[in-house]
């Protein structure tokens, strides 16, 4: 005689440790194995779009910080190209290079903070991991100290520019620490990489295909991972992106253990970039002087970057007054959460919080 | 007079030749009473032991929980407690006090009595553990005659603890967490028995304190297979990680005591920081010779040392690893932990049949070819069985670019 069961829905959060911050996923499992997964998001929306248009340009940086929290400048610098491109603001070379090192400083600190959250999730007692990350990422927050005063909302750059050039302590500072840091990626990789347990529980475990990556508009490490290709810093270089060498890696499989990997190996790849720009940074100015309120053309403009977590887009809409008539942002955390279905049903309970880690999502960005 | 396992189990035994016995009693409780009122003074007898058997290990526990968390927040680049009281050691008294305060709530839905009994009946078997734990050479209690059989069939008693606290939440979380419990505690006692009766076989005695004193060369030398299999089960049985799926914080929230709170959660956590102790005390029994150790220190002494290096590697291994998924754990325990627990069972059983002398027993110099033995075979079949069920076999694959990206045309 077959044994009944019946399956049981569950709400995964809002309050939850496991979800990011505050997301709500009603699963259905029928005993180990899900069978349903309805995410519901919202709760942290705080209508930025909407804001964007009662602020000037200038001010709106300051909500950019608050999308991806543990990504402030990359968010600077989607939003920051958009006004520029809108308003034909030309940025000195210098400011340039000083942007791309705060952003690959972000990207390491951002997936830092993912391996070790991915690592809670999988159950390491203690935070071990997430110690061990943020010991290198408080190193990081050390240096965005210097260069903007502050350490996770940033607001470091301008349109036409960066608020301010780097203090003479930061150069040294930073040298050592890109000195040290693949010590420390080597040591997170030793602790994890090879490690049976991590291997089993992410080895073709929620998988990708490559397929339905690119129709669900996936980008950034997950959509790499799945074995495509595709980073904007070298398919539309902004910035001085061109100007620099570097890989962008690939994973064979798409599963959890991928997009593990190729965050990791991003983050040797941001170190390399960062080593060159220090090589080619020169002395000069860091913002172009204008006017106090930018006061863009009328037109539209869309400048995306290729944030920590995917493509970041600012569509920007103007009217030629002093604030954006409208601001359309493209959340990468937002538009990865698309597939979550399609990976987690069929899985079991223990796969859904790693495949849900291996999204790295901020809820910032996803509900704005 | 007191060889029965019920005397042994209660103390009777001592406290009986102690007060109740009319040619001792020190007390003169005894020799007072008619013979029909000898049950009293056993009875008191019990009560006495007992009591003191449940606060020393309140207290020792107090203390572990405090050398577990420096010992974390070393492991993870942290402090840990160190604000109150000399290296922060009364940090555990402040934990309590701040529990026991707490408002004690007991969801609408749930059983109430069982609700409230979940917790104490997983306290409950730990204390007993150790009522039985030789841990001097006089030890009374230690000489029970069936001590193993007597500890395997206490500390099963915690699968209903689970299921009871799961169960009667009327929580999802709460029963989730139960029924992965109950599956799990239950297959991970069969390897963990099974790696006993290689010890059992040798020492000939299922008394803990002739197990103890039957190490001329330690059973961790002698059946390295066995003690690795124990002290993984048994970190299984307690539930840590990487095995500690019934909690399960990331998923599950914290699994069976997810409703719990203020003193039932501390009864609750009081028999989670428990458990080591009892495992590292019955392993080092079983595996390290209990107290046996140069004359340099006292022997309790050397109990506790090795304990506590027990207790520092279930600790490391909590730290370190991450948690296994649930068909990975049973597989686990299945396919890996029980077939060599098996092999230890049978290479001993096997080696003592060749080598045992003409009186039928087996000399030092006996236990140290079966540890040569035993070690080579012990990497061979622990290497067979990574070989067959583990990852690292699997290579990784090459990534191929796919053809759907286009990064080095430009799109527009």
């Amino acid at each position: 005689m077959p044994l009944r069961t019946e399956p049981v829905t569950i709400n995964l959060g809002p309050q939850h440790p496991s979800t990011h911050g505050v997301f709500r996923l009603r699963v259905t499992f029928d005993g180990e194995s899900v069978v349903d997964v309805e995410p519901v998001f919202g709760y942290l929306h705080r209508g930025t779009e909407k804001l964007a248009e009662e602020r000037t340009f200038t001010q709106i940086v300051t909500l950019t910080d608050r999308l991806d929290y543990v990504s402030s400048m990359s968010n600077n610098l989607s939003y920051v190209q958009a006004v520029e491109k809108l308003g034909d603001i030309p940025v000195p070379e210098r400011a340039q290079y000083l942007r791309v090192i705060s952003a690959e400083l972000q990207r390491i600190a951002s997936h830092l903070v993912f391996i070790g959250f991915f690592m809670q999730e999988m159950g390491v007692f203690g935070g071990t991991l997430l110690m061990y990350s943020f010991r290198e990422r408080e190193r990081i927050l050390d240096l965005f100290e210097m260069l903007c005063g502050a350490r996770i909302t940033l607001s470091y750059m301008r349109p036409g520019g960066v608020t301010q050039d780097a203090p003479p302590e930061f150069w040294p500072s930073m040298a050592g620490l890109m000195q040290e840091m693949p010590g420390y990626i080597d040591e997170l990789e030793g602790l994890i990489t090879q490690n049976e347990i991590v291997l089993a529980r992410t080895r073709n475990v929620g998988v990708l295909s490559d397929e339905l990556a690119v129709n669900a508009s996936i980008t950034g490490p997950i959509l790499r991972a799945s074995g495509v290709q595709w980073d904007l810093r070298k398919a539309h270089p902004y910035a001085v992106y061109d100007r620099v060498d570097f890989d962008v890696p690939i994973g064979a499989t798409g599963d959890v253990f991928d997009r593990y990997l190729v965050r990791v190996q991003e983050m040797r790849e941001s170190v390399k970039i960062i080593g060159q720009c220090v090589e080619q940074i020169e002395a000069g100015p860091v913002k172009t002087e204008g006017p106090f309120f930018v006061r863009p053309r009328a037109g539209d403009a869309y400048a995306a970057v290729e944030n920590p977590k995917g493509e970041l887009g600012f569509y920007l809409v103007s009217d030629g007054g002093i604030s954006p008539y409208r601001c359309k942002i493209r959340s990468p955390s937002f538009i990865n959460l698309t597939v979550l279905k399609e990976l987690l049903v069929g899985g079991q309970v223990g796969d859904l919080v790693v495949v849900f880690g291996s999204l790295d999502v901020n809820l910032g960005e996803v509900d704005r | 007079m007191c060889a029965d396992a019920t005397g042994g189990i209660l103390g009777f035994c001592w406290l009986q030749a102690f007060i109740a016995n009319p040619h001792v009693g020190a007390l003169q409780i005894g020799p007072r009473l008619p013979e029909s009122l000898h049950w009293l003074a056993f009875a008191l007898a019990g009560f006495t032991l007992a009591a003191i058997v449940i606060n020393a290990v309140l207290m020792v526990t107090a203390l572990y929980t405090w050398f577990e968390r420096r010992l974390i927040g070393r492991f993870t680049s942290r402090l840990g407690p160190n604000r109150w009281g000399p290296f922060g050691l009364f940090q555990p008294f402040a934990d309590v006090m701040k529990l026991i305060t707490k408002e004690d709530i007991i969801p609408d839905a749930a059983d109430r009595p069982v609700f409230t009994l979940a917790p104490l009946v997983l306290v409950v078997p730990g204390f007993m553990v150790f009522a039985v734990i030789p841990f001097g050479a006089d030890s009374f209690l230690g000489r029970l005659n069936i001590g193993v059989l007597f500890i395997i069939g206490v500390t099963g008693i915690n699968t209903l603890g689970v299921f009871m606290a799961g169960w009667a939440s009327k929580s999802k979380f709460g029963l989730l967490g139960a029924m992965r419990g109950v599956a799990m505690l239950i297959s991970y006692e069969v390897p963990m028995a099974l790696s006993v009766v290689g010890v059992v076989l040798l020492a000939g005695s299922l008394g803990l304190k002739d197990i103890a004193e039957s190490q001329p060369v330690l059973h961790l030398l002698v059946q390295p297979l066995g003690f690795l299999v124990f002290m993984i089960a048994a970190s299984a049985e307690m539930s840590r990680a990487p095995f500690d799926m019934i909690e399960a914080e990331s998923e599950l929230v914290a699994g069976y005591h997810t409703e719990y709170s203020g003193a039932k959660w501390a009864i609750f956590q009081q028999a989670e920081f428990t458990a080591p102790l009892v495992t590292a005390t019955v392993g080092t029994v079983l595996f390290l010779g209990g107290t046996s150790g140069p004359a340099v220190l006292p022997g309790p002494a050397w109990f506790l040392l090795k304990a506590f290096v027990l207790v520092f590697f279930f600790v490391w291994a909590r730290v370190t690893w991450p948690r296994m998924r649930v068909n990975q754990i049973m597989e686990f325990a299945w396919k890996a932990l029980f077939p060599l627990a098996l092999l230890n069972m049978f290479v001993v059983a096997a080696e003592m049949q060749l080598l045992q002398g003409a009186d039928g027993g087996l000399d030092v110099s006996d236990l140290w070819i079966m540890a040569a033995v035993n070690w080579a075979l012990a990497l061979i079949a622990i290497f067979g069985i990574a070989n067959l069920l583990g990852q690292s076999k699997l290579r990784l694959p090459v990534p191929v670019p796919s053809p759907l990206a286009n990064m080095g045309v430009e799109a527009d």
